[in-house]
């Protein structure tokens, strides 16, 4: 392999006009490990994607791809990067298996070449029995797959994916993470999007949150979960009134208390200390559940619950 | 000069299978509209009209037709075709996460839309010269003159496809450029016994200058009056050339 480290950002900044969508970031994705940007919707997910993809020039700061700089060096770098694109821009007026060698052209592949990769890779993605299907025929699940297949036409060693999963089943979802574990043991470096928490914690190394176009946290997602969150999380779903003062007695023994519109928070390091008292209390017991920390629990509470767009 | 040599090549070479794949369901149909005009005007109409300028209607009409299908031609593929391409399919950015950039793609659009204006043009002059049109060697000149009008209106209607927010827009390309230059650009009648500022006018008018060119060439072998179109189409389409990329570029790349 070459460079150890594969992309490199140092005070990255995107402005379109007045507004600035990325607000001097700092990060670097090491080689052949899957690295993540989650955020909420207009964190500047997509925007830096695209900086990193050559499709979108940068106002200030440093980023290098693959050892050269963004944008500058485009060319080049295109040439050794996939991309998978947030909204399907597939070609719709020719075949499956055009698409791929029609995409694979643009990279000076011929059809000698491409032809039997396109076959493989539609294989990869469980598509081979849809070779010459137009593209309205395939359901959004193997749209998703077919621009998996079409980013890997000219071998990538750094795979760029905006919200791979977005809109699939889990059924489509599974199976397209199944393919990205696989491409990242063959030695791809996978850079992904996504607001998605179980897809960040099923499939990063490393990931940072962002939001309002700064980079909030970053690390491994069981380092998140332990530095940012507590280790248990008791969910109370729709207490009867008469069960709050009680509920709010408990508050002072938590780490931090959430109270939503349908249920309570209590997040704490002795789950089954806290669960005991909470049982004391008159309620359904099927109502309270005690589970574990998670990404999500992370995200909301860096990001707030309030929407964002 | 290398950049638009490799992109010239990207494109006629390799990105040009997209559309030829595609040549049946998208070119065919073209080819019919100036053969209607040709049957009907110029057999038909013909058929009541003594001769003009000492031909048949006709022979009159048939070069002025040449550059109506190299007009169409083009300008079909760099309006509706090419807006649904960039707008509703996305492929721009599609092919731009590619080593091509936008300049790339819109230097080979202007190339294909050219290509196709070249197959419509002399397709039909082939077709047309069996009716016995073609009065001059000269003729043999009109693919390169095609090839020159397809340019020059792919550079045209490519810049027009890369400022417009709705593909509805291209009525007024089409009912307020082309239809009336189609219909006043002295392929139907001459213009030379207008008053002097209708060819004032008409001198500025783009298709004017191709169907002056394509009627020097087809029908009088006026190789002088030919070579001030061509040079005025030349002048015309240099100028503009890079228009179209650099208004792709503010669209597209952000």
């Amino acid at each position: 392999m070459s460079d150890p480290v594969v992309v490199v950002a140092r005070g990255l900044t995107k402005r379109f006009g007045q507004f600035e969508a990325v607000k001097g970031i700092d990060f670097h994705v090491d080689a052949e490990q899957c690295f993540g940007f989650l955020g909420p919707n207009g964190a500047g997910k997509t925007t830096t994607m695209r900086m990193i993809s050559c499709s979108s020039p940068p106002t200030g700061g440093e980023l290098t791809v693959l050892g050269m700089p963004a944008w500058v060096d485009g060319r080049r770098i295109k040439r050794r990067m996939g991309v998978v694109p947030q909204e399907n821009n597939l070609d719709e007026e020719v075949s499956v298996i055009d698409n791929l060698i029609i995409y694979a052209r643009y990279f000076d592949i011929s059809p000698k070449v491409s032809t039997p990769r396109a076959e493989e890779l539609l294989s990869f993605v469980a598509l081979e029995d849809k070779r010459d299907w137009r593209i309205y025929a395939l359901s959004g699940g193997m749209k998703r797959r077919l621009l998996v297949a079409r980013s890997l036409m000219n071998e990538p060693e750094l795979l760029i994916l905006d919200e791979p999963t977005t809109g699939l089943d889990p059924q489509a979802r599974h199976l397209v993470w199944e393919k990205l574990r696989s491409l990242k043991r063959q030695g791809v470096t996978l850079l992904l999007t996504t607001h998605y928490m179980e897809e960040a914690s099923q499939l990063c190394d490393r990931l940072v949150i962002m939001h309002e176009g700064r980079i909030l946290v970053e690390g491994s997602p069981r380092e998140l979960v332990a530095g940012h969150t507590s280790p248990q999380v008791i969910e109370v779903f729709e207490p009867p009134l008469d069960a709050e003062a009680g509920l709010a007695a408990l508050e002072p023994v938590a780490d931090r208390t959430e109270r939503l519109a349908d249920r309570w928070l209590f997040y704490t390091g002795d789950g089954d200390a806290l669960l005991a008292k909470v049982r004391a209390l008159p309620l359904d017991p099927s109502s309270v559940w005690l589970r574990g920390g998670m990404l999500e629990d992370v995200f909301l509470s860096l990001t707030g619950r309030g929407l964002l767009e | 000069m290398a950049r638009v040599a490799t992109a010239a090549a990207h494109r006629t070479g390799r990105g040009f299978l997209r559309d030829i794949v595609r040549v049946p369901d998208n070119i065919v149909p073209n080819f019919f509209e100036p053969f209607l005009y040709l049957l009907a005007m110029g057999l038909g109409l013909g058929a009541y009209l003594a001769r003009i300028k000492g031909v048949r209607y006709i022979d009159f009409i048939a070069p002025g037709l040449v550059a109506t299908a190299a007009m169409f031609g083009a300008s079909f593929e760099v309006t509706f075709n090419c807006f649904v391409k960039m707008q509703f399919g996305k492929i721009y950015d599609a092919v731009m996460s590619t080593p091509l950039t936008i300049e790339d793609i819109g230097l080979g659009e202007m190339l294909w839309s050219t290509t196709r204006s070249l197959i419509y043009g002399t397709v039909f002059l082939a077709i047309a010269s069996s009716f016995g049109v073609v009065h001059s060697w000269w003729a043999v000149l009109t693919p390169v003159a095609v090839a020159l009008t397809g340019m020059m209106f792919s550079a045209i209607g490519l810049s027009f496809t890369a400022v417009i927010p709705l593909i509805d827009y291209y009525t007024y390309y089409w009912t307020m450029f082309i239809t009336p230059m189609f219909l006043f650009s002295g392929i139907f009648f001459p213009l030379d016994r207008m008053p002097n500022w209708v060819q004032v006018v008409a001198w500025f008018i783009p298709l004017h200058q191709a169907v002056d060119l394509m009627r020097a060439l087809i029908l009088t072998g006026d190789i002088g009056s030919a070579a001030a179109a061509a040079a005025w189409i030349v002048v015309v389409t240099g100028a503009l050339f890079v228009v179209p990329m650099n208004l792709l570029h503010r669209r597209l790349v952000k």
